[in-house]
């Protein structure tokens, strides 16, 4: 049975290891400051007690005022997985450092925010639209989208 | 994945000739394209380029109530429409803490079995349909298909579109002489797959055409999000319905084939071994199968509370899980949809260059991705 980590435990371990990286603890997930996601995955991919080696699903909510993003990890090898969310605020001009270089996992996933909700991940090797063409007005997944 | 200039690369002793594959391609399996460059038959970059088939299902969830949206979900990927109404229902039971009966645990478990074996059929049929076996193979495969889809056909009336799989348990209970059907199938593709595994791994053709092409590390699947037969085929033991048990799977008795080359012969062969697996976990149900009500009932129009969920399955393509944000209302907020087949596309690019273009199809092929749930 896959192990959902407590997430007092790995919010501990990220503020000893990348002090003040964490936002918040709840009992599902651990929010992480946007600009500092790419060494938290980093860390929680390399430590070798969590190893997080897939990002198993990355998918966003659009909450009017923020969006939030939710990056699902897992452990193949010690059978266990975690959740983090990093919160965008505002409406235009998003960007979020890119964990493709972490996981390529992330490459296509990245891709599919950026073209449905207009968040631009920094650093992502291809940044581009991916299922709407080149051209579509707007980010249809987006609330205020009509 | 590097870019592809729009008029060829230039840093190349002999100009690379970008070729289009696709939309429309018979070996796309629906519309789907394939930029790829080629220095003579030698693939250098493959991009792919999709989307001719998006039809904004999250967006469409938003505005439906949670019911409705299991109708959308029939359609992600359509050749497996079971598991998908599975993989959707369970998110919202967690969402809204709805409990299923057992004997519809039974019946979702046998019903998404059944739907596994129709979609391998598939994606065996047309890959050695793209090795230039042309049709006859795919016709054998088409007819063990049909007849999986009339036992669908017996239970709930439909053919592709199942919408079978309700919040709270199944619609329809098993009618009368489906358990005759149902061992009349079992038996005859037992002997069906005996002749399927002499056709195809005794086939001369097939084995220099597929051992050792396109392997896959197991490392690089991980890193790379795969899941399902691919990461399987890359020596990865990793299974929801043995790493974490849903509906009925804990009591089912079923090995995991796991191979460790990650090629394409690999990749066809576990699937070849899962269709066994998986009527041997039909025929399991259906004997142990209790007596009782097949539903929980619950609102048509459920208001599950303020909340979300990321629930997921062992579909047929690989982990298909629902993202199911709630603010109370009959619409789920937001509905998102990890598909197999989209993440599994990550590797396409690494699988195809410094191979030939004739592999380029096969490869492609083995991923057995469907184009309805990378579109969505």
């Amino acid at each position: 049975m896959t192990i959902t980590l407590s997430t007092d435990t790995v919010a501990q371990k990220l503020q000893d290891a990348l002090p003040d990286a964490v936002e918040e603890t709840r009992d599902d997930w651990i929010v992480v400051s946007a600009d500092r996601i790419v060494e938290v995955c980093r860390f929680l991919r390399d430590d070798d007690d969590l190893d997080m080696r897939m990002l198993r699903s990355l998918d966003v909510v659009d909450f009017i005022d923020r969006f939030e993003l939710r990056y699902g990890l897992l452990s193949i090898r010690r059978n266990h997985e975690t959740t983090l969310k990093v919160r965008v605020w505002g409406r235009e001009n998003l960007t979020v450092p890119s964990v493709a270089p972490v996981w390529e996992g992330a490459n296509l996933q990245e891709r599919e925010i950026y073209d449905l909700f207009g968040i631009e991940f920094i650093g992502h090797p291809n940044m581009k639209r991916i299922l709407l063409w080149e051209g579509f007005p707007g980010h249809p997944l987006r609330k205020d989208f009509a | 994945m590097n870019v592809i200039p729009d008029s060829g690369a230039t840093n190349y002793d002999i100009e690379p000739v970008l070729l289009n594959l696709g939309p429309q391609h018979p070996s796309t399996h629906g519309v789907f394209r394939i930029r790829a460059l080629l220095d003579g038959e030698e693939v250098v970059d493959v991009e792919p380029v999709f989307g001719y088939l998006h039809r904004g299902s999250s967006k469409l969830a938003e505005e439906r109530s949670y019911t409705q949206v299991i109708t959308l979900t029939d359609r992600l990927d359509y050749l497996s429409g079971m598991s998908n109404n599975l993989a959707y229902v369970r998110a919202v039971e967690a969402l809204a803490h709805v409990d299923v009966p057992e004997r519809a645990q039974y019946l979702r478990v046998m019903m998404a079995e059944l739907m596994r074996i129709a979609s391998h059929l598939m994606a065996l049929g047309f890959l050695i349909n793209d090795l230039g076996a042309w049709i006859t193979p795919l016709m054998h495969m088409f007819r063990e298909r049909e007849k999986v889809l009339d036992l669908f056909e017996m239970v709930c009336g439909a053919r592709i579109t199942f919408s079978y799989m309700r919040i709270g348990g199944v619609s329809h209970d098993l009618p009368p002489g489906f358990d005759a059907a149902l061992n009349a199938f079992l038996d005859d593709f037992a002997e069906r797959v005996a002749e399927y595994e002499a056709l195809l791994l005794e086939n001369e053709i097939l084995v220099s055409r597929m051992k050792g092409i396109a392997p896959l590390s197991g490392e690089r699947a991980i890193e790379c999000s795969v899941t399902g037969p691919n990461l399987r085929a890359s020596g990865v033991n990793f299974d929801l319905r043995k790493q974490a048990p849903y509906e009925a799977y804990d009591r089912m008795n079923f090995d995991v084939p796991v191979t460790q080359n990650g090629d394409n012969w690999d990749r066809m062969w576990v699937r070849l071994q899962e269709m066994k697996e998986s009527a041997r976990m039909t025929r399991q149900c259906m004997a142990e199968m209790p007596d009782g009500p097949t539903r929980t009932p619950a609102d048509f129009f459920i208001r599950p509370p303020v909340g979300e969920v990321y629930s997921a399955i062992e579909a047929t393509k690989g982990e298909l899980g629902f993202y199911l944000v709630s603010d109370g209302t009959i619409a789920p907020y937001r509905c998102g949809i990890r598909s197999p087949s989209f993440i599994n596309l990550t590797v396409l690019r690494e699988l195809c260059v410094g191979w030939k273009l004739a592999d380029l199809i096969v490869n492609f092929g083995t991923l057995d991705i469907n184009v309805g749930e990378v579109d969505r």
